[in-house]
């Protein structure tokens, strides 16, 4: 099992430089000068000029490359061009709001996939069954920026239960923060409900097939127990793929849903940062968002090794 | 030489296919849910090429004196902000959507399966290969797409070329296995032997092998890219603003949703339909194309 964790951790390195290169590259993808490009239509010869040589664009790609990555690994990503403060501050200053979003969305994603899943399979072919998965289908098609357009619509806009946008920090204010997030988790967590409810759905009918179930229903065990103890247990593997792979797409889609709700966090600030170009800002909170989606993959991989005692015993063949 | 039981299960369902090549598209026409996805999307794609001319509105025209209409008979979905007509609107950003979406599909599969083939034909590249594709796919989708777009600018082109960055690594990933298996298979075993270029053999004897799973991802990326152009857009970072799509009318419309909910509800769901249409063709092709599920 170590030496599974181990080789897992190794093969980090590659993707991570990779994604170093990914990013650093990003401000020479522009067409032009990037000098030129971040100085704005405005500047004068002078102040490229020196912009260039401030950013080391001057010295030949791989100089600027090794600077640039020993720099990011010390946690210096450079200073923001409109903010007027360290990158690393300003991600720091906004993460809250993302990180609160992204946990509650992934609460609820599976707060509504999982009983969604069970129910429908248990009930196979049931009107529950085809309304869960009716609504499924719906739910992975709706984008869910759309949806949270909607809702702020219906709930905000008609019904005034809920506030349309903004935020409130988590430790002056919990409650009043859970209502300014709950509208975009679910929003946000909705799609990862739905996939999720599919492939609990689908893995538990294949495991509610298996002869431990039948032994288990023949010995005269009730059958929500056969249910809860002995085929969702096993049916969890995939299910568990999916809340690994949903961490990935709920980090990505609170990008999306900040902006909708306004939520004063990362993806906000990506946003933000796209639209008045600023470079510093938008290569550190990607480097930052990409490091923490590889570590959360890592953790879910490495917990399913732990899980699954058939990928845990593989290695020592 | 020994065979893995999988690898000879397939090479009897390859002769079985191949006595009733087209056997799929029938198997395709029996599911209603393919079928309403398929219409949905002709239409649509109909509807994008010649409905903004059947409306007897003009896409860009402003008319002060009607901003803001609700829907009537004149303007089923009601007017925006500078009088134009959204139903006309609309229809012409199917015509973008699917423009994108389409060529996103188009680019990245080509692309994508063309590095699967050699990463997994070819084992001296294979490593190199996929841990670049692993690299990529460390990034949230939709991050990768605004990062490349923030450098590249917003223009329609940029839009595919972002989208088609992002979404061809996972293909690349998903024919690289398919090729590891069929690679093994007695008849590229055959072709070998009689001394066939490498590049014969992939293109000829692996990538006719492989095309069922190609076809199906195709379709989820084709839905994946049309979210993704109007998640884009609508923040800012997408198509150009001037252009009407659906997520630049979304972005239009948020601002001016208490006081003309159509600007942002009919975009939307239009988008939705669009999206699930594709699914739904996706959701067929899977069935009909994939053997195993077929057995069942």
């Amino acid at each position: 099992m170590t030496g599974q964790i181990v080789r897992r951790l190794l093969s980090l390195v590659p993707v991570l430089v990779v994604v170093g290169f990914v990013v650093f590259f990003l401000i020479h993808l522009a067409p032009g000068d990037p000098a030129a490009v971040m100085a704005g239509n405005e500047a004068t010869t002078e102040r490229i000029e020196q912009l260039r040589h401030e950013m080391g664009l001057d010295r030949p790609l791989w100089e600027q490359f090794v600077s640039w990555s020993t720099r990011a690994l010390r946690g210096d990503l450079g200073t923001s061009f409109f903010l007027n403060q360290p990158v690393l501050t300003a991600i720091g200053e906004r993460i809250e709001p993302t990180g609160l979003l992204t946990l509650y969305a992934l609460i609820m994603s599976i707060l509504i996939g999982f009983p969604a899943g069970i129910v429908a399979a248990v009930r196979r072919n049931s009107w529950i069954d085809r309304l869960t998965m009716v609504t499924a289908l719906g739910g992975v098609c709706i984008p869910s920026f759309w949806l949270g357009i909607l809702m702020i619509l219906v709930l905000a806009v008609w019904a005034r239960w809920l506030p349309a946008a903004g935020y409130a920090p988590f430790l002056d204010d919990p409650l009043q923060n859970f209502r300014y997030l709950v509208m975009p988790a679910f929003s946000l967590g909705l799609q990862q409900a739905a996939l999720l409810a599919r492939v609990v759905r689908s893995s538990m009918l294949e495991v509610m097939r298996e002869d431990y179930v039948r032994t288990a229903r023949a010995k005269g065990v009730a059958e929500g127990m056969v249910v809860l103890r002995h085929a969702l247990p096993n049916a969890m593997i995939p299910a568990l793929t999916i809340i690994g792979n949903s961490m990935g797409n709920l980090l990505g889609g609170a990008i999306v849903t900040e902006a909708v709700f306004n939520t004063p966090g990362v993806g906000r600030l990506v946003v933000q940062s796209v639209l008045r170009r600023d470079f510093p800002v938008i290569q550190g909170a990607v480097l930052v968002i990409a490091a923490v989606y590889v570590l959360v993959n890592l953790i879910v991989d490495i917990a399913y090794v732990i899980a699954d005692p058939r990928i845990r015993l593989s290695t020592r063949s | 030489m020994a065979q893995t039981p999988a690898a000879q299960n397939s090479i009897h369902q390859g002769i079985r296919s191949r006595s009733s090549q087209f056997h799929w598209l029938w198997l395709l026409s029996k599911d209603s849910g393919a079928v309403i996805g398929g219409g949905v999307v002709v239409i649509l794609a109909l509807l994008g090429i010649v409905g903004p001319y059947l409306t007897g509105w003009d896409v860009m025209k402003v008319d002060p004196n009607n901003r803001l209409l609700g829907p009537s008979l004149q303007h089923l979905m009601g007017t925006d902000g500078f009088g134009r007509d959204v139903l006309t609107r609309v229809l012409f950003g199917a015509r973008i959507s699917l423009l994108v979406g389409l060529a996103t599909m188009v680019f990245s599969t080509i692309i994508g399966a063309t590095l699967g083939l050699i990463a997994g034909y070819v084992p001296k590249v294979d490593g190199f290969i996929m841990r670049i594709m692993d690299g990529f796919m460390a990034f949230p989708s939709i991050l990768l797409a605004i990062a490349i777009m923030a450098s590249l600018g917003p223009r329609t082109e940029n839009v595919i070329v972002a989208l088609t960055v992002v979404y061809l690594p996972r293909i690349a990933r998903l024919v690289r296995g398919q090729v590891l298996v069929v690679r093994e298979l007695l008849y590229v075993e055959a072709a070998r032997v009689v001394g066939a270029g490498i590049w014969r053999i992939i293109f000829l004897h692996v990538l006719p092998n492989i095309i069922s799973p190609l076809i199906v991802q195709g379709s989820f990326t084709f839905a994946f890219a049309v979210i993704s152009e109007a998640s884009l857009s609508y923040l800012g970072a997408g198509v150009p603003p001037e252009i009407p799509t659906w997520g630049n009318m979304l972005h239009e419309g948020v601002p001016l949703m208490a006081a003309a909910p159509w600007m942002s509800v009919f975009p939307g769901v239009t988008l939705a339909i669009a999206v699930l249409g594709l699914n739904l063709l996706g959701d067929g092709l899977r069935d009909s194309l994939d053997p195993r599920i077929q057995e069942h």
